[in-house]
């Protein structure tokens, strides 16, 4: 009669800090780290997203009252708002799947005991390793209208030009950024190659199994788990973009052509010192970006 | 995993505390009372330009020398992306110095909103100083009838002109004779026909909020007499001279005589423009590398004595400051007549005061470059002191951007709707 008492304490306590409560004392930094930097700014932001809220000096006793979803209602019947949603979609069309398939076949490649794998590692790793404002000089270089990209294709060079082109503009960025974390990427992958046994490809090619059918059957089967996480942090990537279209396309342009949403918070959050806005503009990605995600790790899973 | 459940805790844990009372900034107010006669060390700001540095140095040191007792400390404004933001968050931090001697007339309102600057008319002498310095000017600065800023220099903007290019196009690089539209579009076209150089001018076609200052607004304020955005609260681009400055622009744009992409290097030191719109800064900035030349900015009829925009810099107090009596004693001595004298000398920038050309005739005497700018600097019209400045301005932009540099939407629809955008921010 004695014991159940007994028996339920620890289980209480393990519940809360696990079976071995000194790891709870280890992880405690981190627990705190996130507290601070993440949930706290997260919690805030909810709060401004909720108010007519703006910055004030410390001591300044200003009434911030609470508006319901006034801020929601005003950003999402922003037509600005609306199309740095759109131009984000079209990112993330072209930019993940692109993203997952270059990355695994480049991996895949790089697994195959091809020759000089030191050197393309490096070649694909570096842009990754590079500031975005360096790379993005480049590319200017390259896609301006007088730049290297258009000398070559000549009378087929797209007027007006790729970074200036309404069309374009959204496209080119997001090569960029497949080209500039490709490399982040297949080093996930190329982790995860490792783990898939040899003797399932050794299997399939005694059962007849040819390279894409090895590829397609055991290659792409064996690093599912890696496929979702890629797909995840590219979706969280791209949503979040704001160095290339403020610096490769002159502040979201041609004509809004590729704004973002984070493009469009700093210019109302710090710019225009209108964070109640701009919260609401980060809570919707934030949901925009968890679903897409959750989607993504129900698709993977489920295929 | 067996830490997710306790982190989630310690998240919504937060999470209710965020929300529950987050907004709580604390109470009081930027009562500047007990500290308007406050006199003691204090720290001011800088911009981090070479020159502004050199006179700000050798200021504070004159100061110190003569008021041990309240040591004034100088340094560059910390590095953000820009200055306005790096002032925001010391503003919102509680960091800010006691002055900032590089203050931009479209942060102003937001400024004060935060709480953050000192009401300079607060001092017995405060308007009456800033008024005799800056003579009726100085009034355009004020909000509600109240100094958040004192009027400091101006860098009046012309056409600056690579007389080299002009030579080559067969333009008369003396006299150019492109005071008019009709004249300055003629000019620029011979300048790209002849293969001079691939544009004839470069404004940065970019989308942030002061890009206007640099191609629309020195055309609208010359065209219009010194007509400024925003008066009396409503929007005044939505006008015949409006739209004739608008479409000179997308002319400019639409017969490819200047770019619709951004400069990937210093356009006018590459070679790659004919013209851009300065202001006296860029003297000595282009004194090595081009032989540059300065003509008013045009008007549709090539009127003499046009305006143009100010580009003004001003100094602001914070109400941050615990000396502030020091700090506007400061104030008065950077601002004096041997100061402004040695900020012209030092910068060749145009201290904003009245009777420029007279007070300082031995500094135009020696550096006729110059005169051209004082003369300009006594016909200018700065960004208006207005709730939403910089929202104005950005929403003045994306429509520009959009009917003149792309052409993707009409003009009238452009000056139209972005008026009244531009009305209802405006109001506050």
């Amino acid at each position: 009669m004695t014991a159940a008492p007994a028996a339920g304490r620890p289980r209480l306590r393990t519940r809360l800090l696990g079976a071995q409560p000194i790891g709870a004392l280890f992880a405690l930094p981190y627990l705190v780290f996130v507290a601070v930097i993440f949930a706290y700014p997260l919690g805030f932001a909810v709060y401004i997203a909720f108010h007519d809220y703006f910055f004030t000096a410390p001591g300044v006793d200003v009434p911030k009252p609470f508006v319901g979803l006034d801020n929601f209602a005003s950003v999402l019947t922003d037509p600005q708002v609306l199309q740095s949603f759109r131009n984000t979609a079209v990112f993330l069309v072209i930019n993940v799947p692109l993203t997952v398939v270059l990355a695994l076949v480049l991996a895949t490649a790089l697994d195959s005991g091809i020759r000089w794998v030191a050197a393309y590692r490096v070649a694909f790793y570096v842009p990754y390793l590079t500031a975005s404002v360096s790379l993005v000089g480049v590319w200017m270089l390259l896609f301006s209208s007088g730049g290297l990209v258009n000398s070559v294709l000549g009378p087929l060079a797209p007027n007006p030009s790729w970074l200036i082109n309404s069309a374009l503009a959204m496209p080119t960025i997001a090569l960029y950024v497949t080209w500039k974390q490709l490399g982040f990427y297949i080093l996930l992958y190329l982790a995860a190659l490792q783990n898939v046994p040899r003797e399932r490809h050794e299997s399939a090619m005694t059962d007849g199994a040819n390279a894409w059918q090895r590829f397609a059957h055991v290659t792409v089967p064996g690093v599912r788990p890696v496929t979702t996480l890629v797909l995840i942090l590219a979706i969280i990537t791209g949503a979040n973009l704001f160095t290339e279209p403020y610096l490769l396309t002159n502040g979201g342009g041609p004509d809004g052509a590729s704004s973002t949403p984070v493009l469009l918070i700093y210019q109302q959050g710090i710019q225009q010192q209108n964070p109640d806005t701009a919260a609401a503009i980060g809570m919707l990605l934030v949901i925009v970006v968890g679903m897409l995600s959750l989607a993504a790790n129900r698709i993977n899973r489920e295929a | 995993m067996r830490f997710v459940r306790p982190l989630a805790l310690v998240s919504i844990g937060l999470l209710v505390a965020a929300c529950s009372g987050g907004g709580d900034s604390g109470g009081g107010g930027g009562d500047d009372g007990g500290e308007a006669a406050a006199t003691g060390p204090i720290e001011i700001w800088l911009s981090n330009n070479e020159q502004e540095l050199a006179w700000g140095e050798s200021v504070v040191e004159a100061w110190n020398a003569e008021n041990p007792d309240q040591e004034v400390t100088a340094q560059e404004i910390p590095a953000g992306s820009s200055s306005e933001e790096a002032i925001t968050a010391a503003i919102t931090a509680g960091t800010a110095p006691c002055l900032v001697f590089n203050i931009a007339t479209a942060a102003v309102s937001g400024w004060v909103r935060q709480g953050g600057l000192v009401d300079l008319s607060g001092f017995e002498d405060g308007a009456s100083y800033i008024e005799e310095r800056g003579g009726e000017g100085a009034q355009a600065y004020a909000i509600d009838g109240s100094y958040y800023q004192l009027p400091w220099k101006s860098n009046p903007v012309m056409i600056m002109y690579n007389k080299t290019i002009f030579e080559e196009a067969g333009l008369d690089p003396e006299d150019p004779q492109m005071a008019s539209y009709e004249d300055f579009l003629a000019g620029a076209q011979q300048i790209v026909d002849s293969g001079a150089s691939e544009s004839a001018i470069w404004p940065a076609p970019t989308n942030e909020f002061y890009q206007p200052w640099f191609d629309y607004y020195p055309l609208y304020l010359a065209e219009t007499g010194g007509t400024v955005l925003v008066e009396d609260g409503e929007a005044t681009f939505d006008s015949e001279e409006g739209r004739t400055v608008a479409e000179f622009w997308a002319t400019v744009y639409e017969d490819g005589l200047a770019p619709k992409e951004a400069s990937t290097d210093d356009a006018m030191s590459a070679g790659t423009t004919a013209m851009q719109l300065a202001g006296p800064w860029a003297i000595p900035s282009y004194a090595e590398t081009v032989d540059v030349g300065f003509m008013p900015v045009p008007t549709s009829t090539g009127t003499d004595d046009v305006y143009t925009f100010a580009d003004s810099k001003n100094v602001s107090m914070f109400t941050t400051c615990e000396n502030q009596g020091t700090a506007w004693e400061f104030l008065q001595f950077a601002t004096s007549t041997d100061s402004d004298g040695q900020l012209l000398e030092l910068t060749g920038q145009m201290p904003l005061r009245t009777d420029l050309a007279d007070t300082y005739a031995d500094y135009f005497e020696a550096n006729p470059d110059y005169v051209s700018f004082a003369e300009q600097a006594e016909r200018v019209g700065d960004v208006p002191s207005i709730p939403n400045s910089v929202e104005v301005w950005q929403t003045f932009r994306d429509g520009y951007s959009a009917a003149v540099i792309f052409g993707t939407t009409p003009i009238e629809d452009f000056l139209s709707e972005t008026s009244a955008q531009v009305d209802e921010l405006a109001q506050g």
